[in-house]
């Protein structure tokens, strides 16, 4: 690593209450991205999850003896798809090397890793954090330091014998992106809001899925602290942090403890730790610390990776508009910071909302993809690959209201019937009668019936023109909700104001 | 450049080699001797030589992303000295 440069001004937000001052925390994330690829980094083998033991394995992947690794094309290209999606410098020549280490679920003795040559050098993600209570974010540029390709090890399991561990290869070999960020994230909500960030990226790029609970994005996590605006503190690494939550737990409980341990007078010990969600504490793992000798030197079996501009200037025509691009052109379009926020944070949501706002109102179709539809499938536990409300039919309600066949009302009803019973918006709207009453004489009927009924309550609205609203829930009310309330309130001002 | 007896030792370790006091003592000189043949070679001025990667003069070869192998964890684990399921067996590693 380069000389840390600190490129942030202490925000005391931030900061952790000490005994005599303040505590900043400095943060820095190095995660472990599993690269989209139907075959392994080097070998011809599936990188498929949840298959039989040891059956997405080559006799590379199990490093027999004689065996050769040859690089996976489409590998390189999701890598520097990235770094292009990560702002960052992209290296014609990279070149791998062996990092050695003993371990049983890393048959070769060694993972074929980048330390000297990555293939992706410095970049740049923006975050948003916030939303604040005045509902502002604040962007914060997040430096990324490198980005490198390697091998991933493979699974050990401890609970399937009492005094054996049972390891399976299937993952042994599977290409990894490890993204390094640089020491600038400064809070909790800085990490969560980065490692979102990244993900949200990896996935519209389509190089990573970002499913962190089959472990295809991990997080080791730097945290050291010191006083607002400091000298960098000596750090320690949690090791395999595989939620955002978790996360979360393992840097507050890091921070306070090495707090303590310097308000007592003592130092901190450089090392690696391990989080354990069942305790929420992080404990030091020990065995790691002689094997941190790794004896890197470059893999003789593997020339430099090498390609020309061309190839990357190919790869970048290819590049889909990504979330911050998407955000901009979202709010140019009229959508708040928060609405387009949330919209873009997901690659499927703002895919949805795209088919939804085609031809209509941006304001409106944001409105009901956001409170109405990821409301609802939020309370029902979905996400938006399984909504039972397509595109279609939430743009064929919005239709319904843009056109004035029915009230907002009824088609928060009509929405109902849809997520149950599925269907065309239009012709349940036909079938059910559930269009709203534009017929001025209908609704007409309505409004004279009710003031004639109310003569007391006419007498009281003409003192208190809020009595009004009474007389339109009567109206409606009447009518079954269809007749367009808006006409009901002009008629019925016109009426008793004469 | 030379190595002490506590450095082989742990290079030994490292490399996962059991050796005896003795035999590390004798490994010290060996090793010694090679390094001194490395620092005669480091003699020679290689400023601005870029680091030979290959006799030849080539690209490396990469492969198409195609699922061609696997399938086999009967052949993997053939020569595993314990196994189960097709999984192997090893001594318990735990943190």
């Amino acid at each position: 690593m380069t000389g840390l440069v600190d490129t942030r001004t202490p925000n005391p937000e931030n900061f952790f209450a000490g005994d005599d001052h303040d505590w900043e925390l400095v943060i820095g994330l190095e995660v472990h991205a599993q690269v989209t690829s139907n075959a392994k980094l080097f070998s011809g083998a599936s990188t498929e999850f949840g298959n039989e033991p040891n059956a997405n394995v080559s006799l590379v992947d199990a490093a027999m003896p004689g065996m050769l690794p040859v690089i996976n094309e489409a590998c390189v290209r999701q890598a520097v798809k990235t770094g292009l999606g990560l702002n960052a410098q992209i290296n014609n020549r990279s070149v791998f090397d062996r990092k050695n280490y003993f371990y049983p679920d890393l048959p070769q003795g060694y993972q074929i890793s980048q330390l000297y040559h990555p293939i992706v050098g410095e970049g740049v993600v923006t975050i948003q954090v916030g939303p604040d209570k005045q509902g502002q974010f604040e962007s914060v540029e997040i430096g990324i330091e490198r980005l490198h390709l390697e091998q991933d090890a493979g699974k050990s399991m401890h609970d399937q014998h009492p005094t054996m561990s049972f390891v399976d290869l299937n993952r042994s070999g599977v290409a990894l992106m490890e993204i390094v960020s640089k020491p600038d994230i400064r809070s909790i909500d800085e990490a969560k809001a980065y490692i979102t960030k990244l993900r949200s990226i990896l996935r519209y790029l389509g190089t990573c899925d970002g499913n962190m609970d089959q472990g295809s994005m991990r997080a080791d996590v730097n945290v050291s602290v010191r006083e607002p605006g400091g000298e960098f503190g000596t750090r320690c690494e949690i090791k395999n942090v595989n939620s955002i939550r978790f996360m979360g737990q393992a840097i507050e409980y890091e921070a306070r403890r090495q707090i303590d341990v310097l308000e007592e007078g003592g130092s901190i010990d450089q090392e690696t730790r391990l989080f354990d969600p069942t305790k929420g504490e992080t404990r030091s793992m020990r065995s790691k610390e002689e094997a941190h000798d790794y004896r890197y030197f470059p893999d003789p079996d593997l020339l430099p990776l090498e390609f020309d501009d061309a190839y990357v200037n190919e790869i970048r025509a290819e590049l889909p508009e990504l979330p911050d691009a998407k955000r901009n052109r979202f709010m140019a379009e009229g959508l708040s910071e928060y609405d387009a926020s949330i919209l873009v944070s997901d690659k499927s949501i703002a895919d949805f909302f795209e088919k939804v706002v085609e031809g209509r109102d941006a304001k409106v179709s944001a409105n009901w993809v956001i409170n109405d539809l990821l409301g609802a499938l939020n309370k029902a536990g979905k996400n938006l690959e399984e909504s039972p409300v397509s595109a279609i039919q939430l743009g064929g309600i919005i239709n319904l209201i843009k056109d004035g066949t029915i009230s907002g009302k009824i088609a928060k009803d009509l929405f109902e019937i849809v997520w149950n019973e599925g269907g065309d918006p239009a012709d349940i709207v036909e079938e059910r009668g559930m269009a709203q009453v534009t017929d001025t004489g209908a609704i007409e009927a309505a409004v004279d019936e009710i003031i004639a009924a109310n003569p007391e309550k006419v007498q009281q609205a003409i003192e208190k023109p809020n009595m009004i609203g009474w007389f339109v829930g009567q109206v409606m009310k009447a009518t079954g909700g269809k007749a367009n309330p808006q006409a009901v309130n002009e008629l019925l001002r016109k009426k008793i104001n004469g | 450049m030379s190595v002490d007896t506590a450095t082989v030792k742990r290079v030994a370790k490292l490399s996962r080699i059991a050796i005896t006091d003795e035999r590390a003592e004798s490994m010290q000189s060996e090793l010694n001797t090679i390094l001194g043949f490395v620092e005669q070679l480091q003699e020679v001025n290689v400023e601005g030589v870029e680091p030979m990667t290959s006799v030849v003069d080539m690209v490396m070869r990469k492969r198409r992303d195609e699922i061609n192998d696997g399938n086999k964890a009967e052949d993997v684990t053939a020569n595993a000295p314990m196994s189960e399921d097709n999984f192997f067996m090893v001594p318990k590693v735990v943190e």
